[in-house]
C-alpha cells in the first residue's frame, strides 16, 4: 500500500497520547490534535524478548494507530489503563508442573498446574512445543491456547523429563 | 462445549444442554415460566483462572453459575436492547454483554469452549421473540457439524471428528507393525517355522557331548579296554548331520525372513507416502521437508533392518533360551536353577536402561531430522545467504545443530557403553556359578563329568545369546522410535475429510455460492463472514491488501482447507459432500510460482490428465501461447524440465502451467497472482494465454496488478477478511473507495515507470 497522506487519517500522535476506559469497558485513545478512537487494542510487538517496549495500538479494523516505544514514558493514568487492558488481553498461563501425560505419541492429553489453576489440554503434535531462547519453552494446545514455561530447569524431575523429550 | 449426554429420558429436555454438575443449581434457579434457550460452559473466571462455570440463557435472563455452589454468580435481565458480543484473540475470549453503551457483564473463556459461547451470543442477539421461538421448538432436531458437515444428533451434539481428542489408547509403537506383517502372513509364518526348526537343530550337538564324553572318552581315559574306537563314529556322524541341517535351515530362514521384511517395509513406505499425499495442506504448513523425507526414507529402512535381522535373531534367541532351559531342567533341576540365578539381575538392568535408551534414541533421531532441516533450508536459499553475506551464520547454524546430534548421540552411547560390558560381566558370573555348583555336584558323585560338560556347552550358548539379546534392546528402541515417527504420520487424520455419504459432482456447471463463510487459522480469524454468489462462467477478480484473505478464500473454494463456519455450495451441493478428488477434477489452478516436476514438457502439461493424446497436448500448448517456445527447444515437447532439467524463464514456466490447466478443461478456474512474478512484456503474452483459458469457465482471479482483471465481470475488494466493495470495474472506480485508490496508485506508478 502506498502512503498517500489521505490514508494516514487514523494515525495518532504518540507524544501527546491520552488513554482512558469508556463505559463499555473499552480502551480509548486520543491525542493533542483532538483525535479520538474507541475500542483500541494494544499489542506487544516483542511479547517475549522485550514486553515493556514497542506496544502497538490498533483500532477495531486492525489498523495501526501508533506505536508506543516505551511503557515508562507514558503518564501514570494512561499507563495504568494500558496495563489493565494488556493484562485483560494476555492469556499465557505459566506452567508450574506437569502432573500427567497420556502417552508419548501425539495427539496426547496433558494435565498441568499453571499459575491460573490446574487445566487439561490436548497436544496435537510435537511441533506445538518449542524452545524460545535458551530456557523458555512454549506449548500450544489443540485450541491454540499458549502455555509458557519460563525456565524448564526450574521444573520438577517428571515435568522436566517430559519437556526434555520434546525439545 | 455442551458435551453432556442425556443421562436419562426423564431429564427435562430444557436442561439437556446444561452440563451435568450444574443441573441442580440451574433447575433450582429457573422460574416456572422460564425456559432455557442456550447454555454454554465457561472455563475461566473473571480473574482468568481456570474454573468451570456455566452460562445459561433463558427467555428472560442470562445466568452465570459456578461449580460447588447453588448461588447464581451473575444475573443479567434481558431486554431488547441487550447485546452480546463474543470476541476471541490469542486463545482468550470475552463475551461482553452491553446495553445502550453500558457494559453489563463480561465473561472470559478460552478457545476450547468458543463454539457454544458464539451460539449463545447469537441467540441472545436474535431478540426476545426469537428466543421464545427457539425455546418452544418441540424437537431440537438434527444439525450439521459446522466444520465437517457430519450429522449431529441431540445425543451427540458435538462432532467427534472435529473436536480435538487425545490419541486412541497408546500402544507400543512396534506392535502397530503387526498390521503390516499380517498382509505377508504366508512368508512370515514360513520364516517362523524355519526359525523354530533351525533353533531346535542347533541344540543337538551339546546334547551329544554327554554320552560321547561319559560313555566313550572318559572310559578310554580310565583305560577301559572294552570300548572300541568305532563307538565314536555314530556320534561324529550325528554331529556332522546336525551341523549340516542347521546350516541349510538357517540359510533358508535368513533368506525367507529378509524377503518378508523387505516387503513389509516397502508396504510401510507406500502406505506412509500415500497417506502423506492425502493429508491436507495444513499438515505440510507446519512440517519441515527434511523431517518428512527422513521419516519415509531412513526410518522405514531402520524398521526393515530391525525386522529382517534383529527381530529374527531375537526370536530364535528366545526359542533357544526356552528350549535350553527345558533340556537343562530335565538333565539336572538343581544345576539348572543355579544357572538361572543371574537372570533376574540382568532383567532388572535391562528394564532400567530401557526407558532412558528409548528417549535417547528418539532424541538423536529428532536431532538428526533437525540437522537435515537446516540443510534443506539453507541449500535452496543459498542465493539469499550469499547475497546477504551470511555464510558464516549458516555455517554456525549447521554446526549448532550438528553439535546437538553429537551431544544426543554421546549421551546415548554413554549409557550404552556401560550396558554392554555389564551384561558380559554378568554372564561370566553366571558361568562361574555353574563351575562352582558343577564341581561340587561332581565331587558328590551326583553329576557326571559329561553332564557338566554338556551343561557348560549349553550355558555358554545361553549367555552368548543373552548378550546378543541385550544388544537387541537398543535395536528395538531404535526401531520403536522409528516406527513411532512413521505412525505419527500414518495415524494423523486429514483435517479435510472425505464425506461419509458422498455425492458425485460429475462435471459441475460452475456456479459457486459462499454462505457466510468464516475461516480461522488456529485462533486467528482470516475470513470473517463472506457471502457471495458466483454464476457459472462468471469471472471474479479478487483484490485487496496482502493478508486480507484472498488466497485463503480460493484455498477454501479448492477445499485445501474446510471452512470453520458457513458453507461453500457448488451447483446446489455443499462441496464437503463431494469426494475430494472428484471435486478437484473440476478445478484448475495457476499459481504465482508455477511448479514443474522433473520430466518432459509433455508430461508436465499432461500432469492433470496423464492419458491425454499428443494432439491435445499441442492444442493446449498452442492455446497457452507456449507452443512457439517449446518448438524452439532442441528436444521440443520431450525436453526435460524441472529441478534438474532445462531452465525456462518465469513467463515460459507460467505458460506451461496454463497449458496444464487448459488440458484438464476445468469448470472452475483459480488464478492466484498468475502474472505478478513476471515483467510487463511477459505479462502481455501470458494475458493472451489466460484469455483463452478463462473463456467459458467460472474464474476466480487474484491479482495484484489490476490490469489483469480488465475482463472480470465483477471485482471483489477484500479487506480484513471481509468484502469491502463489490461490483464491475467502472462502478467501483466511480464509487471512489478502496478500489479507486488502489487503481490511482497503480496508474501513477505506471506513469512514473514510463
Amino acid at each position: 500500500m502506498q502512503t498517500a497522506p489521505s490514508q494516514l487519517d487514523w494515525k495518532l500522535d504518540v507524544t501527546s497520547l491520552q488513554l482512558s476506559t469508556n463505559s463499555l469497558g473499552r480502551l480509548c485513545a486520543g491525542d493533542g490534535m483532538g483525535r479520538h478512537v474507541e475500542g483500541v487494542i494494544p499489542i506487544r510487538l516483542f511479547p517475549l524478548s522485550d514486553p515493556e517496549h514497542w506496544i502497538a495500538l490498533v483500532d477495531e479494523n486492525q489498523r495501526e494507530l501508533c506505536v508506543i516505544p516505551d511503557l515508562a514514558t507514558l503518564a501514570e493514568p494512561a499507563a495504568l489503563c494500558l496495563k489493565e487492558e494488556l493484562a485483560r488481553r494476555e492469556f499465557v498461563p505459566i506452567v508450574q508442573r506437569i502432573t500427567w501425560v497420556s502417552g508419548n505419541s501425539e495427539p496426547c492429553e496433558w494435565k498441568v498446574i499453571t499459575d491460573r489453576g490446574p487445566v487439561e489440554f490436548i497436544l496435537q503434535s510435537d511441533d506445538d512445543i518449542r524452545r524460545l531462547g535458551k530456557k523458555c519453552v512454549l506449548v500450544v494446545d489443540a485450541h491454540g491456547i499458549r502455555y509458557l514455561i519460563p525456565d524448564d530447569r526450574q521444573l520438577d524431575a517428571y515435568s522436566r523429563r517430559i519437556i526434555d523429550w520434546y525439545v | 462445549m455442551t458435551s453432556s449426554r442425556l443421562s436419562s429420558p426423564h431429564v427435562d429436555r430444557t436442561l439437556s444442554g446444561v452440563a451435568q454438575p450444574f443441573r441442580p443449581a440451574v433447575a433450582a434457579t429457573l422460574r416456572p415460566d422460564e425456559i432455557i434457550v442456550s447454555a454454554a460452559e465457561l472455563d475461566l473466571n473473571s480473574q482468568l483462572f481456570f474454573e468451570k462455570r456455566c452460562l445459561v440463557l433463558t427467555t428472560a435472563r442470562l445466568l452465570e453459575f459456578a461449580l460447588d455452589t447453588a448461588e447464581v454468580q451473575k444475573i443479567v435481565s434481558l431486554s431488547d436492547t441487550v447485546r452480546g458480543q463474543a470476541s476471541l484473540q490469542g486463545g482468550l475470549g470475552y463475551l461482553e454483554i452491553t446495553c445502550e453503551n453500558v457494559l453489563l457483564a463480561r465473561f472470559a473463556y478460552t478457545a476450547a469452549v468458543e463454539k457454544s459461547i458464539e451460539q449463545l451470543a447469537s441467540r441472545l442477539n436474535a431478540g426476545a421473540h426469537m428466543r421464545r421461538a427457539v425455546a418452544a421448538e418441540e424437537d431440537p432436531g438434527l444439525s450439521v457439524c459446522p466444520s465437517c458437515g457430519a450429522l449431529l444428533t441431540a445425543e451427540q451434539p458435538i462432532c467427534l471428528a472435529c473436536t480435538p481428542s487425545a490419541a486412541p489408547p497408546p500402544t507400543r509403537s512396534l506392535l502397530r507393525l503387526m498390521g503390516f506383517a499380517q498382509r505377508r502372513w504366508q512368508l512370515v509364518s514360513l520364516g517362523f517355522v524355519l526359525t523354530l526348526l533351525a533353533t531346535a537343530v542347533s541344540l543337538i550337538p551339546p546334547y551329544l557331548t554327554r554320552p560321547l564324553m561319559d560313555d566313550v572318552l572318559l572310559k578310554w581315559q580310565t583305560n577301559d579296554e572294552a570300548v572300541a574306537f568305532s563307538r565314536v563314529y555314530p556320534y561324529l556322524t550325528a554331529l556332522f548331520g546336525a551341523a549340516f541341517v542347521a546350516w541349510l535351515l538357517s540359510w533358508a530362514k535368513t533368506y525367507v525372513l529378509a524377503v518378508a521384511s523387505e516387503q513389509i517395509s516397502s508396504d510401510l513406505r507406500n502406505a506412509t507416502y500415500a497417506h502423506l499425499q492425502r493429508l491436507s495442506l495444513e499438515f505440510f504448513g507446519g512440517r519441515r521437508t527434511g523431517d518428512l523425507i527422513s521419516r519415509i526414507g531412513s526410518d522405514s529402512d531402520r524398521i526393515c533392518n530391525f525386522l529382517s535381522s534383529h527381530l529374527v535373531d531375537f526370536a530364535s534367541d528366545v526359542l533357544m533360551v526356552l528350549m535350553t532351559s527345558a533340556i537343562l531342567i530335565s538333565m539336572d533341576p538343581v544345576l539348572a536353577m543355579a544357572m538361572l540365578l543371574p537372570f533376574p539381575a540382568v532383567g532388572w538392568l535391562i528394564q532400567r536402561v530401557r526407558i532412558r535408551l528409548r528417549h535417547g534414541f528418539a532424541k538423536a533421531s529428532h536431532a538428526w531430522g533437525e540437522m537435515l532441516s537446516v540443510l534443506t533450508d539453507a541449500i535452496p536459499g543459498v542465493r539469499v545467504v550469499k547475497a546477504f553475506a551470511q555464510e558464516q551464520r549458516e555455517i554456525d547454524r549447521f554446526q549448532r545443530s550438528n553439535q546437538h546430534v553429537l551431544d544426543s548421540n554421546v549421551r546415548v552411547n554413554r549409557l550404552w557403553a556401560f550396558f554392554s560390558p555389564t551384561v558380559s560381566f554378568l554372564s561370566d558370573m553366571g558361568i562361574l556359578i555353574i563351575w562352582i555348583f558343577g564341581a561340587w555336584r561332581v565331587s558328590q558323585g551326583i553329576v557326571t563329568v559329561g553332564m557338566l560338560a554338556a551343561f557348560l556347552a549349553y550355558i555358554s550358548r545361553f549367555y552368548s545369546r543373552l548378550d546378543s539379546m541385550s544388544r537387541m534392546l537398543a535395536n528395538t528402541q531404535r526401531a520403536a522410535a522409528s516406527s513411532y515417527r512413521i505412525f505419527e504420520i500414518l495415524e494423523r487424520k486429514p483435517t479435510v475429510v472425505e464425506p461419509t455419504k458422498p455425492v458425485n459432482p460429475g462435471r459441475l456447471r460452475g456456479g459457486i455460492e459462499l454462505q457466510d463463510v468464516h475461516f480461522k487459522y488456529g485462533t486467528r480469524p482470516v475470513i470473517r463472514g463472506i457471502s457471495l454468489s458466483i454464476q457459472p462462467g462468471e469471472m471474479i477478480g479478487l483484490v485487496g491488501p496482502s493478508g486480507s484473505g484472498k488466497s485463503t478464500l480460493v484455498n477454501l473454494v479448492c477445499r485445501f482447507y474446510d471452512v470453520t463456519e458457513g458453507a461453500i455450495i457448488a451447483d446446489g451441493n455443499d462441496i464437503r459432500s463431494f469426494p475430494i478428488e472428484e471435486y478437484r477434477r473440476n478445478i484448475g489452478i495457476v499459481l504465482q510460482e508455477p511448479f514443474l516436476f522433473y520430466g518432459t514438457i509433455a508430461e508436465n502439461i499432461a500432469y492433470g490428465r496423464p492419458n491425454a493424446d499428443r494432439d491435445e497436448i499441442i492444442a493446449a500448448a498452442r492455446a497457452a501461447h507456449a507452443h512457439e517456445f517449446i518448438r524452439k527447444l532442441p528436444e521440443g515437447y520431450d525436453s526435460l524440465v524441472g529441478e534438474r532439467g532445462q531452465s525456462l524463464s518465469g513467463g515460459e514456466r507460467q505458460r506451461l502451467s496454463i497449458a496444464r490447466a487448459l488440458l484438464t478443461d476445468p469448470r472452475i478456474l483459480i488464478l492466484d497472482e498468475a502474472t505478478s512474478a513476471v515483467d510487463n512484456e511477459t505479462e502481455r503474452e501470458i494475458q493472451a494465454a489466460l484469455d483463452n483459458l478463462v473463456r467459458g469457465r467460472t474464474t476466480i482471479a487474484i491479482a495484484h496488478r489490476l490490469s489483469t482483471l480488465r475482463n472480470a465481470d465483477r471485482i471483489i475488494v477484500m479487506d480484513g477478511g471481509e468484502i469491502s466493495e463489490i461490483g464491475p470495474h467502472a462502478e467501483l472506480l466511480e464509487r471512489g473507495g478502496l478500489y479507486a485508490r488502489l487503481h490511482q496508485v497503480q496508474l501513477e506508478l505506471a506513469e512514473r515507470g514510463r
